[in-house]
């Protein structure tokens, strides 16, 4: 027998999820367009009005919203709710060195921790459990939103954010915790770490471990679940939207995320044509945010690849099932959680004087964590007769990309024209990553 | 009273520092004296030619980075001690040597020493007071 959160919403019969979709949809849209002038605009071009939509079958007729609005918008012009409510921001990267700018209302804080907690309920995790966050603190979402969640559960979380691994595996030990939320890769990384001390995983505590932030496979989950003696799930969430407990995997099923579908409506869309895909096809994932009061969102192009299942659950839960995400309907990277886009980098060498944006990332990883190397080529301009100063050019570039992206790349060096050029659009990234 | 010396910029992959010989070889340039230094990734050659301008062109032509850079050849005494009075004088004077390496041949019975200095008008004013021989460009080319 499954255990819930909210029993009576996780299990609504779908007639019913379905109504209360619709007066939610039809709330928020005549909410953004009262009170956020993108969507006044949007709207009055596709010529279609609020009061126009009086089924979900509707929700196509609207058009979409996708980052680069979120980017035009920067910092606060998609916020549907004066800042006297907004009672959190957070942020994203985005492509030109401006994050994307999220706000939420303390009913968002709270439906995001309500979600939050019945995605740790669907992993398997209670009251009583010791919630180990290495999830990062700050403005990224993830450390906050499972923080907040760990909390309204009523589960103990230790807030140990990312990073110092022997001190997180000493923790895990001496604390005794029974669930842990970080990336995939980390999991992998802190395995590895433990072996080298001499920890065994299996002599701790650990139950549960949610996943999310990066894609990952089921081979990945496989060896996860064998290093780390636990049940590994994959969570997924994305800032724009809320942030993680968007949708999760139930421990029951192992097999497909729900997707919280009183907060949220889903699509799957042709990436290309932007038309809407039937149940089981693979697409671009569509969401709209039917209870966001600080930022709601209008058919968020999210270019993350699944696909939609409404079929029902051994869970007992009613809500919609996406796979896991298979990939990236655009070139955005995700880097150890972070998301990189090759834009990004190239802002940075054009900065770093002299360099001129030749490059090439590459993405691999090594002993289960994602790699980043940036090959730049040398022209006369940048070029030295001494060793130590190319050394400091490479090693400046690592430092410009740490600082403003939050990943650690290894910049190599490479003699001119040593790069592809291409017509059109060059080739800016190789992803040697195995999904 | 300055020597020119290319300097390249080469990935450390096989078959390139053979190109860049090849390239400048097959101008009829000749290498008076070279230099290779390294690291995991990259390397930079420095080559003491006999007809610098063809060389740098030839190389530019072939798509290497190059940057010509002011060294100073040396005469240095063949003996004991040769090399350490030298540079004592270039420490007296606060001189740094960024680089250095060996010509080849030997120059009227000593042994001729390439330098680059972080002060390469000041190395050579300090070495000309000391009765050091400082060898010129064209000296160096045709040996």
């Amino acid at each position: 027998m499954a255990s819930y959160f909210n029993e009576e919403f996780e299990t609504l019969p779908r007639p019913a999820l379905e109504a209360l979709q619709l007066k939610r949809l039809q709330q928020v849209l005549q909410r953004v367009y009262r009170n956020v002038p993108f969507y006044e605009e949007s709207f009055d071009n596709a010529g279609i009005s609020p009061d126009a939509i009086k089924s979900l079958a509707d929700l196509q007729r609207l058009p979409f919203t996708t980052k680069q609005d979120m980017r035009d918008s920067y910092p606060y012009g998609l916020f549907a709710a004066p800042m006297e409510e907004i009672v959190r921001i957070h942020a994203s990267s985005g492509t030109t060195g401006k994050p994307t700018v999220v706000g939420y209302t303390s009913r968002d804080i709270s439906n995001w921790s309500d979600l939050m907690a019945r995605s740790f309920v669907a992993a398997g995790a209670h009251r009583g459990d010791i919630i180990h966050n290495a999830y990062g603190y700050g403005l990224f979402t993830g450390g906050l939103g499972a923080h907040y969640g760990a909390e309204r559960l009523g589960a103990s979380v230790i807030p140990i954010s990312g990073g110092n691994t022997k001190r997180q595996i000493m923790i895990m030990q001496d604390f005794g915790s029974t669930v842990l939320t970080c990336t995939p890769s980390y999991s992998l990384f802190m395995a590895e770490e433990a072996r080298t001390e001499g920890i065994d995983f299996k002599n701790l505590k650990l139950r549960v471990g949610i996943f999310g932030a990066e894609p990952w496979s089921e081979a990945m989950r496989r060896e996860i679940e064998t290093k780390l003696n636990l049940d590994a799930i994959d969570i997924y969430g994305l800032s724009e939207i809320m942030g993680p407990g968007v949708a999760i995997e139930c421990i029951e099923a192992k097999s497909g995320l729900h997707i919280w579908e009183d907060h949220f409506i889903p699509e799957i869309i042709d990436p290309e044509s932007g038309e809407v895909l039937p149940e089981g096809t693979q697409g671009e994932l569509v969401i709209t945010t039917i209870t966001k009061e600080g930022i709601p969102l209008i058919r968020y192009r999210t270019r993350d690849i699944t696909s939609l299942t409404y079929a029902p659950c051994i869970c007992g839960r009613t809500h919609a099932r996406l796979t896991r995400m298979s990939g990236r309907s655009d070139d955005m990277l995700i880097i150890r959680g972070v998301n990189v886009f090759p834009s990004q980098i190239e802002s940075i060498l054009v900065r770093v004087e002299g360099v001129e944006p030749h490059y090439l990332l590459i993405v691999d990883r090594e002993e289960n964590l994602d790699t980043l190397e940036v090959q730049v080529e040398v022209g006369e301009e940048l070029f030295s007769d001494e060793i130590k100063v190319l050394q400091s050019l490479a090693k400046r570039i690592e430092k410009e990309i740490k600082e403003n992206l939050g990943v650690t790349s290894r910049v190599k060096l490479v003699e001119p024209k040593t790069i592809q050029r291409s017509e059109g659009k060059a080739k800016r990234v190789i992803d040697n990553r195995k999904w | 009273m300055k020597v020119e010396q290319i300097s390249i910029f080469i990935e450390n992959k096989s078959g390139r520092l053979a190109e860049v010989t090849r390239t400048i070889g097959e101008a009829g340039v000749n290498i008076r004296a070279l230099s290779l230094a390294d690291t995991s990734d990259f390397g930079i050659l420095r080559l003491i030619v006999d007809q610098p301008g063809v060389a740098k062109s030839m190389l530019r032509e072939h798509g290497f980075t190059v940057s010509m850079t002011d060294v100073v050849a040396v005469e240095v005494p063949d003996q004991p001690l040769g090399l350490f009075n030298l540079l004592n004088i270039l420490d007296n004077c606060g001189v740094n040597v960024e680089y250095m390496y060996a010509f080849v041949e030997r120059c009227s019975g000593s042994a001729v020493m390439i330098f680059r200095f972080d002060n390469t008008d000041e190395a050579i004013r300090c070495l000309h007071d000391q009765g050091v021989t400082i060898l010129t460009g064209e000296r160096i080319y045709s040996v």
